[in-house]
C-alpha cells in the first residue's frame, strides 16, 4: 500500500500522483497522510483505486469521482463528491454543505450528519447519512436515492423531481412539490439495499418515503404560490 | 355659413404605447408574464453612438492592402498550461443544445473553426457533433450541472463557470417542456416533455471565496491545463470583475443587456442589467486596478453586430468579443425569406423571439426533427464563418486607419462620443470637445 505525504507533496502532488496511473493499473491502494483539511484532494480520479484519507479533508474531496474507492477517516468539507459519476466515497465523520452535490452516480456514505442542501440537485447518485441532514436538503433533485437515519431540516426535497428521498426520523418541513409516499416493498427492498451497501444498520420499516407530486413539472399560473 | 369646428388630432400616450397596451392586454387574458429569447430589444446607448477618429496630421495610418494588422489573440496567460490561441477577436458564446438543435451547434462549431476561433456549450453539455466540429470548444459550466461530468471537462480547451449573463443577471432559466426531446432530456437526467429549470446560484459554493477554490478543483481536475473563464452578467462590473480576479480566473467574460437568452421573463431582459456600453469601462478599471490588464483577458459580449463594435470594444479595453445573437442570424435566424412562416406565428422577420417555444421556422431554435432538419449544418457553418471573417476585416480596417498594427493596439484615445450618455460610459470625450463627463468633477 503506498503512500502519499500531503504536507510533503501538497494537493498537486497528491491528485497528479493518482492521476497519472496508467489505466489498469496494478497500484490500486493508496494512503492519504496528513490531509489538514486542504481542498479537492483524490478530485477527478477515474481508476479503480482504494485511497484512504487519513484525517479531515477540505471542500471538493472526491469531487467528480469515477470509479474509484475513497474513505474519509475523518469530517468532509463543502461538496464531498460533488458531480460524482461512479465508485463509491465515505466519510467517517461529519460533511459539511452540498454533500453529493449534482453527483450523476455512485455512492456517498456519510456516517456522521451532513450539512444544509446534502444532495442538491443530484442526478443519479444513491447516498446514505447515517446521522441528520441540514435544511434545503435534496433541493431540486433529479434522481437517485438519499436515505437520511436521523431528521431532517426545513424544505426537503424542494422543488424535487424524481428522486428517492427515505428518513428515518423527523422533517422540519417539506419543500415546494415534495410529499410523502407510500413505502411499498418494492422501496423496502430498495432501501435495504442501499443500507447494506452503506454498512449501516437501521431498520427499514423505521423509515418514510417522500418523492414529487410532480404539480411543478410544467409552469402553471395556477401554482403561483409555490413559485 | 357654418364653421366646423377644428379637432386636434388622435394622439397616442408616448407613455402608454401601442407596445404597452398590448402587453397589459396580454397579460389580462393570460394571467402570466411574457417569456421570450433574445436580449434588451429598447434603445440603448450603445458602440453607435462612438466614432473612430481615424489618422490625421498628428496619427499615421497604416496601408490598407499593404501593411499587416494582427488580430490573435491568446486567451488563459494567467495560470492554465495551454492558453487558447485565437486567429480572431471574436468569439461564440455560449449557447445551449436544448435550446438550440444539434445543427445549430453542429453549424457553430464548423463556422468558428473555419474561421480560428472558438465556440462554447451551454446548459446542457457538450455534444458529439459541437465537439467534433469545434477546433477549440468552451466548455460552460453552469449551476444546473446538466451533463457535467469530467469526461467532457477533459475534452473542452477551455472551462467557462457561469455566474451570470447579461440578459438576465441574477437569474437562472427555464427550458420549456415542448423543447425537451428524448435526446435533451436524457443529456439532463430528466423525464421527456417536462420544464427543466436552471438554478440561479451554483449548487456548491456561495461566493467568491468559495469560487476560488471551486476553481483549484477544476484545475487540479484538468491538470491546470484549461484556461478557465467567467461569465458575469453586466451588474456591478468593477466588483464583478475584481471579484473574478480574486478568485482566480484566467478570462473574465462580461456580457451586457443587449446579449441573447433562450428563455427568459420579458420584464427581465429589459429592466435588469447594464448596457455593455457601461459595463466595459469599469471592467478595465478593474483589471487596471489590480495591475491585471492584458493578463486576465477580457472578452466582452451583448450586442456586438459588425466590425466596428468589435473595434470599439478592443479600443475601449477588451481582448476579445464574443457574439450570440449575431451568429445565430449569420446562420438563418430571422430571415426575411420564411416571412410567410413567421406570419403564421403571429411575427414577422426580425421580430421573432419565440425561441423558447421550439416553433422557429429557420431550424435553429428548435428540437423538433422536421424544423431541425431544415438547417445545413455546413452551409450554415460556411455563412458564419463569412461572417466572422467580414467583422474580422472591418476591425482591421478601422485598426489601420488610427495607424495600428494589432487590433489591440486600439484605445480609447482613438474614439469620440456622439451622445453625453454614451461618452460618460465610454470615458471618452463628447465629439468636438475635450469633455469627458464624470472626469474632473463637471
Amino acid at each position: 500500500m503506498a503512500e502519499i505525504d500531503v504536507a510533503e507533496v501538497g494537493v498537486r502532488g497528491v491528485n497528479s500522483t493518482l492521476h497519472g496511473l496508467p489505466e489498469g493499473t496494478n497500484e490500486t491502494d493508496w494512503v492519504i497522510l496528513n490531509p489538514h483539511g486542504y481542498h479537492s484532494i483524490a478530485c477527478g480520479l477515474d481508476e479503480h483505486l482504494n485511497v484512504a484519507i487519513k484525517g479531515h479533508v477540505g471542500f471538493y474531496c472526491g469531487g467528480m469521482n469515477q470509479l474509484a474507492e475513497i474513505s474519509v477517516e475523518g469530517h468532509a468539507g463543502v461538496g464531498v463528491a460533488e458531480n460524482m459519476m461512479s465508485g463509491t466515497v465515505r466519510v467517517s465523520g461529519n460533511a459539511s454543505e452540498s454533500a453529493g452535490a449534482t453527483a450523476h452516480g455512485g455512492l456517498l456514505v456519510i456516517n456522521g450528519d451532513a450539512s444544509s442542501r446534502c444532495g442538491i440537485s443530484m442526478k443519479g447518485v444513491d447516498i446514505v447519512v447515517g446521522g441528520s441532514v441540514g435544511h434545503m436538503s435534496a433541493f431540486m433533485a433529479q434522481s437517485g436515492h438519499l436515505v437520511v437515519c436521523g431528521d431532517a431540516g426545513d424544505a426537503l426535497g424542494d422543488s424535487i423531481y424524481e428522486a428517492i428521498l427515505f428518513v428515518r426520523g423527523k422533517v422540519a418541513s417539506l419543500g415546494a412539490d415534495c410529499i410523502e409516499k407510500d413505502m411499498t416493498p418494492e422501496h423496502i427492498a430498495k432501501l435495504t439495499e442501499l443500507l447494506a451497501a452503506a454498512d449501516i444498520e437501521a431498520d427499514p420499516s423505521e423509515f418514510r418515503r417522500y418523492g414529487s407530486a410532480r404539480k411543478l413539472y410544467n409552469f402553471d399560473i395556477d401554482n403561483i404560490d409555490a413559485y | 355659413m357654418v364653421t366646423e369646428i377644428p379637432h386636434t388630432l388622435p394622439r397616442k400616450s408616448a407613455t402608454f404605447d401601442d407596445y404597452t397596451l398590448s402587453e397589459i392586454r396580454r397579460a389580462a387574458a393570460t394571467g402570466i408574464y411574457d417569456i421570450r429569447g433574445g436580449g434588451a430589444k429598447r434603445r440603448l446607448p450603445h458602440f453607435d453612438d462612438l466614432l473612430f477618429l481615424g489618422a490625421s496630421m498628428s496619427r499615421y495610418p497604416l496601408e490598407g492592402y499593404r501593411e499587416k494588422c494582427e488580430t490573435e489573440v491568446v486567451l488563459g496567460t494567467r495560470f492554465a498550461k495551454n492558453p487558447i490561441v485565437l486567429d480572431i477577436p471574436i468569439t461564440i458564446a455560449g449557447m445551449s443544445f436544448g435550446s438550440l438543435s444539434a445543427q445549430a451547434k453542429e453549424a457553430l462549431g464548423r463556422g468558428a473553426s473555419l474561421a480560428g476561433t472558438s465556440t462554447t456549450t451551454g446548459d446542457g453539455g457538450m455534444t458529439p457533433e459541437e465537439r467534433g466540429q469545434s477546433k477549440m470548444l468552451v466548455y460552460q459550466y453552469l449551476p444546473s450541472r446538466y451533463g457535467m461530468n469530467p469526461v467532457d471537462l477533459r475534452k473542452a480547451d477551455a472551462i467557462e463557470i457561469v455566474v451570470g449573463q447579461g440578459a438576465k443577471p441574477g437569474g437562472g432559466g427555464m427550458l420549456l417542456g415542448q423543447k425537451i426531446s428524448d435526446r435533451v432530456a436524457e443529456m439532463r437526467n430528466l423525464p421527456m416533455g417536462i420544464d427543466q429549470r436552471s438554478s440561479c446560484r451554483h449548487p456548491d459554493w456561495t461566493g467568491p471565496d468559495d469560487l476560488e477554490i471551486k476553481i483549484q478543483e477544476l484545475r487540479e481536475i484538468t491538470n491546470w491545463e484549461k484556461p478557465i473563464y467567467i461569465k458575469i452578467g453586466g451588474a456591478r462590473p468593477y466588483y464583478d470583475t475584481t471579484l473574478s480576479i480574486k478568485a482566480g480566473a484566467d478570462v473574465v467574460v462580461l456580457d451586457g443587456m443587449q446579449g441573447g437568452t433562450a428563455a427568459t421573463q420579458e420584464v427581465f431582459i429589459e429592466h435588469v442589467g447594464q448596457p455593455t456600453l457601461a459595463c466595459i469601462r469599469p471592467a478595465v478599471k478593474a483589471l487596471q486596478d489590480l495591475g491585471m490588464h492584458r493578463k486576465v483577458q477580457l472578452v466582452l459580449s451583448g450586442g456586438i453586430r459588425n466590425g466596428a463594435d468589435v473595434a470599439k470594444a478592443l479600443a475601449l479595453g477588451a481582448d476579445a468579443v464574443s457574439i450570440g445573437t449575431a451568429a445565430l442570424v449569420a446562420m438563418g435566424d430571422n430571415d426575411p425569406a420564411l416571412e410567410a412562416e413567421y406570419n403564421k406565428l403571429g411575427t414577422t422577420a426580425g421580430a421573432y423571439d419565440d425561441w423558447q417555444d421550439g416553433r422557429d421556422p429557420a431550424g435553429i431554435s428548435t428540437q423538433d426533427p422536421e424544423l431541425s432538419a431544415r438547417l445545413d449544418p455546413v452551409k450554415a457553418g460556411h455563412r458564419l464563418a463569412n461572417y466572422l471573417k467580414v467583422m474580422t476585416l472591418e476591425a482591421q480596417t478601422i485598426a489601420r486607419a488610427c495607424g495600428k498594427s494589432h487590433v489591440h493596439n486600439l484605445e480609447p484615445e482613438d474614439l469620440v462620443a456622439l451622445t453625453v450618455e454614451a461618452a460618460a460610459m465610454a470615458q471618452v470625450p463628447l465629439a468636438g470637445t475635450d469633455w469627458i463627463p464624470g472626469r474632473d468633477r463637471y
